[in-house]
């Protein structure tokens, strides 16, 4: 170093913090397209567009499993004591508080739709099974009631609901993944 | 324990390469004259098991991979193209998928001979650290491998497993996401897990050199726990005792690996996963492997919410910290125990508490294996604090309260049975039998 020390640096004190920041940025900047590539792609997101579900071949009672984004989700038409049984049940006694009303579409209170993988570790729970007459998962004992909600076992929340609309009485649009999961 | 060096090349190439780049002397200095303790049993030559293992497990690797392809349309039956069409794919992927359960089985008994003779104690707490870091990477690597075949217990094994991550409190599901690098485990996970699998072997090649390393810079461990105090008295050079040793262990351990290769090679399988991947049908029954399984019970064991008064654990999430805390615990060990005896030989009450905690760990195991109902789900939370409380209660607390058995002078006192009276050594010494001690 020069011999001659300058309270206010000199230009190699420039040059090396110059070239310290240099090397901390653009190394940076070299490290971040090698976290992005993990990242989903343009391809896999267009993939995942929108998805209508035309729901009139449905019966009372009955379910289907619709795949989007690569997971299933549940349609199901509850019937009359399925939606009395979820509407009756004292929310507040609920691991994840949620009145039944707040998981359907007013006016459609027949038709639920949820995310059919298990809050727990994501297992496709069995459909009128269980404690609680709404789905059993078999991989770790997680009970759903027929709002989806969780009753037992160790899922922390309930099933969650995708952002959807009713195009028409009898057809349902998804739009996005569920918010609150 | 690594003295100076007493090679001398003998021809003139050695010595020419010796004053360039002296490998022969490195492997003549580590696996020929180095000193291993002259009363090391059988439980000792899992080191050198578990190297040929690795060993064994990238090459069947490698050839596997020339077979395989990564893609969710074509990766279970290029497996079953292995398995029907590739000459003598069907043993090089039985040897391979069994090679993993053998690894294991070695690195459990590595692992519990370390505890039985407090192998992690100081001076040797870095060495037991690599041990633990390539415990991990064998675990990532079982797990990334066991995904490739695509199968219905490779796909759901993926999903439960990479779900663990969306516990993490904020960031969870963004990380989810970068793992899948998509909606779900699709084909962008399935390629990078074989990426991933091709890659972390090698990484564990690289935590094994560091690990043999520190093993020769502070001498092995022995049954007795007493260090070697004279290399002449106490030691016998690597090669060829410990060589022979080895070997011997080798071929009786490679019996038993042939014997699951070739007349059980699907006994410690699944077969659901002969089954292709569905991503709309979630098999009856997932389990893990059988060598994750005690891990997985730690996992279920946590069904409830932890209120720590300030905040809250949620359930799922105390289920990931306990089983991630379940092998964490272990990079604690050289701290935890604070009994200054190394070998349970000479501790009578942790002799006793050790076999608990292997009792305690095949319990774990089994209930891993059991569906996630009454009374499994009781019984996995009672041994999930049992395993807890070796580490954290009975290991802090023996070394206060428990009387050791007297130590022997020295390795070779023990090895003359000489270790009851610990009397110095004298000239009689060498006139007593070679009995055991």
């Amino acid at each position: 170093m020069a011999s001659v020390q300058h309270a206010e640096g000199d230009r190699r004190d420039f040059l090396f913090l110059a070239t310290g920041a240099a090397a901390a940025v653009g190394g940076a900047a070299a490290i971040w397209p090698f976290i992005s590539q993990l990242a989903p792609d343009a391809g896999t997101i267009a993939a995942g567009a929108p998805v209508e579900i035309d729901l009139a071949s449905i019966p009372a009672g009955g379910q289907v499993k619709i795949l989007w984004r690569g997971k299933p989700y549940f349609v199901r038409n509850r019937t009359e004591a399925e939606i009395k049984s979820a509407q009756d049940v004292d929310v507040k006694t609920l691991r994840d508080p949620q009145p039944d009303a707040v998981r359907v579409k007013e006016g459609h209170a027949k038709w639920l739709i949820t995310a059919a993988n298990c809050t727990h570790l994501g297992c496709v729970p069995l459909g009128n099974q269980g404690d609680y007459g709404g789905w059993f998962c078999p991989c770790h004992g997680s009970h759903f009631d027929t709002s989806g909600r969780i009753r037992k076992g160790p899922a922390p929340t309930n099933l969650p609901i995708p952002q959807y609309t009713f195009v028409s009485e009898t057809r349902i649009r998804i739009t996005g993944a569920p918010t609150t999961a | 324990m690594q003295g100076h060096s007493h090679y001398t090349p003998t021809s003139g190439i050695g010595k020419w390469m010796d004053s360039r780049l002296p490998v022969p002397r490195l492997v003549y200095d580590s696996f020929i004259a180095y000193p291993v303790p002259k009363n090391l049993n059988y439980f000792y030559t899992f080191g050198a098991i578990l190297s040929f293992m690795l060993v064994s497990q990238i090459i069947t690797g490698v050839v596997l991979a020339m077979h395989y392809t990564a893609h969710v349309d074509l990766a279970f039956n290029s497996v079953e193209k292995i398995m029907r069409d590739v000459n003598y794919g069907w043993m090089i992927r039985y040897l391979h998928s069994n090679g993993a359960s053998m690894f294991f089985i070695a690195v459990y008994i590595h692992i519990f001979r370390g505890l039985y003779y407090g192998s992690y104690k100081a001076p040797r707490e870095v060495l037991w650290i690599l041990g633990v870091i390539i415990y991990l990477l064998m675990m990532a690597t079982a797990f990334l491998g066991y995904v490739l075949p695509w199968g219905q217990m490779s796909l759901w094994g993926a999903v439960v497993i990479t779900n663990l991550f969306s516990a993490i409190p904020l960031v969870g599901p963004t990380i989810v996401e970068f793992l899948w690098g998509g909606y779900s485990v699709d084909q962008p996970t399935l390629n990078r897990f074989f990426s991933l699998h091709y890659l972390l072997p090698f990484m564990i090649a690289g935590v094994v050199v560091l690990h043999v390393w520190a093993l020769h810079v502070t001498g092995q461990n022995n049954p007795t726990g007493v260090e070697v105090k004279d290399v002449k008295k106490d030691t016998v050079p690597f090669t060829p005792y410990a060589t022979i040793k080895d070997a011997v262990g080798l071929v009786f351990f490679l019996v038993f690996f042939m014997w699951f290769a070739f007349f059980q090679p699907n006994y410690l399988g699944h077969a659901v996963n002969y089954v292709p991947a569905d991503p709309l049908v979630t098999p009856p029954h997932i389990v893990p492997e059988w060598y994750f399984l005690p891990f997985y019970a730690i996992l279920r064991a946590i069904t409830f919410d932890i209120n720590l008064i300030i905040f809250t654990i949620p359930s799922k999430l105390g289920g990931v910290l306990a089983m991630f805390a379940a092998i964490a615990v272990l990079a604690f060990l050289p701290w935890l125990d604070t009994s200054k005896v190394k070998s349970s030989a000479y501790r009578p009450l942790h002799k006793q508490f050790f076999w608990a905690f292997v009792v305690v760990c095949v319990m774990l195991g089994w209930l891993g294996s059991k569906p996630a109902e009454y009374p499994y789900t009781v019984l996995s939370l009672i041994f999930t604090g049992l395993y807890f409380a070796y580490f954290l209660v009975v290991l802090p607390l023996l070394g206060l309260f428990e009387t050791p058995r007297q130590l022997p002078a020295s390795i070779a006192d023990a090895v003359l049975g000489k270790n009851r009276g610990a009397a110095p050594v004298t000239a009689g010494a060498a006139a007593a039998p070679q009995t055991k001690g």
